[in-house]
């Protein structure tokens, strides 16, 4: 080879958030190993909240110089609007959930020792604190950040891979119930590793067919429309399943209430809102702009995934009896909701709005979320939280502020008026009919009626029924959870309330849609 | 001066009040005088209200409030907004007086204590929600308002209410959310089709012209007004919820909440969507003459007498919707006459009956018998309400029956005649009712029942006194209400005496 090899050219400034958080999270497995004992946590606290925070600012940043309109890294990473106002909600939801992370009572004291074995008590005893939590949380977000962001199908499997696994492991450190915990996480990762075989199955099929990996290749490829069908459509399914496989759409949400029930509550919180922002943005990118031309072939499909999902999600919580399996179930009925917004796709305008709502939606529900399990945190049993409904009796009596909260949150989830899980999905069944989908869309209400209904069970369990005479205790809230709950309800009142400001936001972030 | 704002912000700071009120007594004085205040003020806007203005909706406010979805904070009243706002700041008061001992369980068969304060605050802020739909000149804003007013109620219910209360609160819930959840796809769909970018009321008028898409409009928002208001065969929450929710409570979900759907077919439904409000006329006319029949039939045969006054209720408001689609002048304002006639007279009924249950601890009619005898006057004032349920003439609602059954007359025959046995079985169920629990042999367990105390006494005495009042003089009322209505049915382009013309001139009109 004579000449020179071209070196890449890196926008640093437009990827600093990425560069922020991965950079903290290899700072915090240094302190792991070379920081003592007693001090860890109080330096990744600082550490990780400090990175969280610069990352946001220098995204504000990014979004205030003006949005580029070219590709990034050599094209791999997009930081377009969409990107930007997707980072900005991974972010806040990430610093919210690390406030919640910062509890000694989630986790387990050495994740090493066998349940119940003499190991396990000696690391109880001697005050042991699994603080590889904080810097595993980074990579995640880390993780997140590119996978919503990657303009080309390597990039978003490296990213899914980086956000996959330190959730597989975050998964396994529940301090109570650790059999529980240690099998949501066999069976997340078992699960994942499959869903993921898929995307990469899914991506080579479609090299195939395009000759490329970079989603706008991908897109042009499909206009020039020749060679192999079989194989564009295969590939195009298998990517698919990879990726509702981490929105939980049906019929891939069998691991989410297992998940959600095992892992620590403040894991949750993270997964349940982040995630679920990160995987529609590689959603979005991939069905929209890789596989644009190819419309007419997947949204069909979608269309019996939304409704499947929507469905599913909605009659199968009522069955639960463990809040944190209804909140998951309840969770999957959003995916769907969300993926009428993922169909309502037409000219550049209305693609626009549909964008938009979606994003409103994410940054809605997210909000809500976090709030919700920060709440589920805080009744405990003996045991550790008390997670079984009937625990749940008359909690309005015990503690009225608390359960007039999380009532709150759960009407927000039922999207009723003056909460924004109500202006949530008004925006994204909006899109939905002018997108033409309006079977969707009364398959949608239908489901959310459904869903009511255990949303109210809940709420009549904690207010109309007596407590029980030997109910959960509410832990007094550490600073930071009491911190998370009032930001969840003040973000789901004003969402709820003027929601405009956001709307702009999501609006100028959408209207330029996603860059090739 | 911005009335209609301050009319709802009165309560809703009150609440804010009440809330914090340590002292029970003092909440629910603080509750009371915001209830007063509200009342006054909505007496000194009545009478600035002009029913001769051009303008049809008088004291309006319109802000943007979310311009991406063409949202806007719209206020305004017409005659016909007007005496609902009135009837519902008139009934709150009455409530809150009739409501003194309902939260704090003291009555004989009371519900556990609650707390006293949470009742008060949730009553002032379904007020405040009250007064906002009926004001709403912006479709989206009405929405939020039909949306977000079940939830207060529902605490009442589930709170406050009586032994199968958590099953009648989520029954009520459900079936309402499901309604408006098919009106929230009408109404989305409404904006997208329009193309207006705005939800204001008075620009949509007229906006949808394809006759099929009317159709599928309609249904949205007339299912959602029929489970509310509730017409047959949507009725069977409203028994359950009424049974259930403490006296005070059901007054409002039956007087009040209930009319939001009366309401909302007048309003949205026959104005929005002219040529299907005519194309469905048949099918309404005969759910609402059914609905007044059997309503009427499952009141004779009820054995508690909150469900009978729950069933009678649903007889009247097949009356209701009867006028609202008969789309005559008389009919029209026949109906929203009877819609706050009917307010005061199962105010009334509820509220007295609500002193018996609590003299005696139960709502059973066989546990009663010879109370007139032991309480003269709570018998007397029964007995006004009951006859003012079954229309005599002399009280509010025989005017409002009458002009209904006149105005429908005119064009269904058929119907207007079937309706009239309603009269004839309203006459059965009260009478019937009041000879069981009040005359007859003195009941052992009724001895030692009180009369009528000054507070119940002030309860009663207004509604009695306007049942006797708008009786003889309803001008007052008319007058305000016809040129609303007039306005209401020159929009949907109806030509008196002529029926069912629209079908067969066709969608372009």
């Amino acid at each position: 080879m004579n000449g020179t090899i071209q070196a890449p050219t890196i926008e640093y400034a437009l990827l600093s958030p990425m560069l922020i958080v991965f950079g903290a999270a290899i700072i915090g497995v240094l302190i792991e190993a070379f920081a003592p004992r007693y001090l860890r946590k109080s330096i990744h606290m600082p550490l990780t909240l400090l990175a969280l925070l610069g990352a946001f600012a220098t995204t504000i940043l990014g979004a205030a110089n003006g949005l580029p309109t070219s590709a990034s890294a050599m094209g791999a990473v997009a930081v377009d609007g969409p990107a930007l106002f997707v980072w900005g909600i991974i972010l806040i939801l990430a610093f919210v959930s690390v406030l919640l992370i910062n509890d000694d009572e989630q986790f387990v004291a050495q994740a090493a020792a066998v349940p119940g074995s003499s190991d396990e008590e000696e690391a109880v005893r001697s005050g042991y604190a699994q603080t590889e939590v904080y810097p595993l949380l980074l990579f995640a977000v880390g993780g997140m950040l590119l996978f919503s962001s990657a303009n080309d199908l390597l990039a978003m499997f490296v990213g899914l891979e980086v956000m996959s696994l330190p959730l597989y492991l975050l998964c396994g450190l529940a301090r109570r119930r650790r059999l529980l915990s240690q099998e949501a996480s066999v069976k997340y990762f078992l699960l994942g590793a499959f869903s993921s075989a898929f995307f990469l199955y899914g991506m080579a099929l479609v090299y195939g067919y395009t000759g490329t990996v970079s989603l706008r290749g991908i897109g042009d490829a499909l206009g020039a429309g020749s060679g192999q069908e079989t194989l564009l459509l295969i590939g195009t399914a298998m990517l698919g399943v990879g990726l509702l496989f981490k929105i939980g759409a049906a019929p891939f949400q069998a691991w989410k209430p297992d998940v959600y029930q095992g892992a620590p509550t403040a894991v949750t919180a993270l997964m349940a809102s982040t995630v679920l922002v990160a995987a529609f943005g590689a959603v979005l990118r991939v069905f929209w702009v890789a596989l644009g031309g190819l419309e007419w072939n997947w949204q069909p499909v979608m269309w019996g995934i939304a409704i499947l999902t929507m469905v599913v999600g909605a009659i199968l919580a009522i069955t639960q009896t463990d809040i944190k399996r209804m909140l998951a179930y309840s969770s999957v009925a959003h995916a769907g909701f969300l993926l009428t917004g993922v169909i309502a796709t037409g000219a550049a305008a209305q693609n626009a709005k549909a964008l938009s709502a979606i994003l409103f939606y994410l940054a809605a529900y997210g909000f809500t979320t976090v709030g919700a399990f920060a709440v589920v945190t805080m009744v405990r049993d003996a045991g550790g939280e008390a997670g079984h409904l009937s625990r749940w009796a008359g909690l309005g009596k015990r503690s009225p502020f608390l359960a007039g909260v999380f009532a709150f949150f759960l009407l927000a989830f039922a999207g009723i008026p003056l909460t924004s899980g109500f202006f949530g999905k008004y925006a994204v069944f909006a899109a939905a009919v002018s997108g033409g989908a309006v079977p969707l869309v009364v398959v949608g209400v239908v489901s959310s009626a459904i869903a009511a209904f255990f949303y109210v069970r809940v709420i009549v369990l904690m207010f109309f029924n007596d407590p029980a005479a030997d109910g959960p205790s509410i832990a007094v809230p550490t600073v930071g959870t009491s911190a998370v709950v009032a930001l969840a309800a003040a973000a789901t009142v004003v969402l709820g309330v003027f929601p405009q400001p956001v709307l702009d936001l999501a609006d100028q972030a959408a209207s330029a849609l996603f860059i090739r | 001066m911005p009335w209609l704002s301050t009319l709802m912000a009165v309560p809703v700071l009150g609440a804010v009040g009440v809330s914090l009120v340590k002292n029970d007594k003092l909440a629910k004085q603080v509750a009371l005088a915001v209830s007063l205040v509200v009342l006054a003020l909505t007496v000194v806007m009545a009478t600035r209200f002009d029913p001769a203005s051009a303008e049809r909706f008088q004291f309006a406010e319109v802000h943007q409030w979310i311009p991406r979805f063409g949202v806007h904070y719209g206020v305004g009243v017409d005659g016909i907004a007007l005496v609902l706002i009135a009837l519902s700041a008139l009934l709150v008061p009455i409530v809150i007086l009739a409501s003194w001992h309902d939260a704090d369980g003291t009555g004989a068969a009371a519900p556990p204590k609650r707390s006293v304060r949470t009742y008060f605050a949730l009553l002032l802020v379904l007020e405040a929600m009250m007064i906002g739909v009926f004001a709403a000149t912006d479709v989206f804003l009405f929405y939020v308002f039909f949306e977000a007013m079940l939830i207060p109620m529902y605490f009442m219910i589930g709170s406050y209410g009586g032994v199968q209360r958590s099953y009648a609160a989520v029954k009520f819930l459900l079936y309402s959310l499901f309604g408006g959840l098919l009106m929230l796809v009408a109404v989305i769909a409404l904006y997208v089709v329009a193309e207006k970018n705005t939800f204001m009321f008075p620009e949509l008028i007229g906006a949808i012209q394809d006759p099929g898409t009317q159709k599928w409009l309609f249904l949205g928002f007339f299912i959602a007004f029929a489970v509310k208001a509730p017409l047959w065969p949507f009725h069977t929450w409203l028994p359950d919820a009424a049974a259930q929710a403490p006296a005070g409570a059901a007054v409002l979900l039956v007087g009040v909440l209930d009319k939001v759907g009366t309401y909302g077919m007048l309003r949205f439904c026959l104005e929005l969507f002219p040529e299907a409000s005519k194309f469905f006329t048949p099918l309404v006319i005969v759910l609402a003459v059914v609905g007044i029949v059997y309503g009427a039939i499952v009141a004779i045969g009820q054995t508690d007498m909150k469900r009978l006054i729950a069933y009678t209720s649903i007889s009247h408001f097949g009356f209701i919707a009867l006028g609202v689609f008969a789309m005559t002048k008389d009919a029209g304002a026949g109906a929203t006459l009877y819609m706050v006639n009917h307010g005061f007279s199962t105010g009334a009924l509820f509220l007295i009956a609500g002193f018996l249950i609590y003299r005696r601890g139960s709502s059973r009619i066989a546990d009663y018998g010879g109370v007139q005898k032991v309480s003269p006057v709570l018998a007397g004032t029964f007995l006004i309400a009951g006859l003012s349920g079954l229309s005599l003439p002399g009280l509010s609602t025989f005017v409002s029956e009458f002009m209904v059954l006149m105005g429908s007359y005119e064009r269904y025959k058929v119907a207007a005649i079937i309706a009239a046995s309603g009269v004839v079985l309203a006459a059965i169920y009260i009478l019937w009712m009041y000879q069981r629990t009040m005359n007859g042999p003195t009941a052992e367990s009724v001895k030692g029942f009180t009369d009528l105390n000054a507070r119940e006494r002030w309860v009663v005495g207004p509604l009695v006194a306007l049942l006797i009042v708008f009786g003889f003089f309803p001008k007052p009322m008319l007058d305000v209400i016809n040129p609303a209505v007039d306005k209401t049915l020159s929009s949907v382009h109806v030509t008196p005496f002529t029926p069912a013309v629209a079908e067969k001139k066709g969608a372009g009109q």
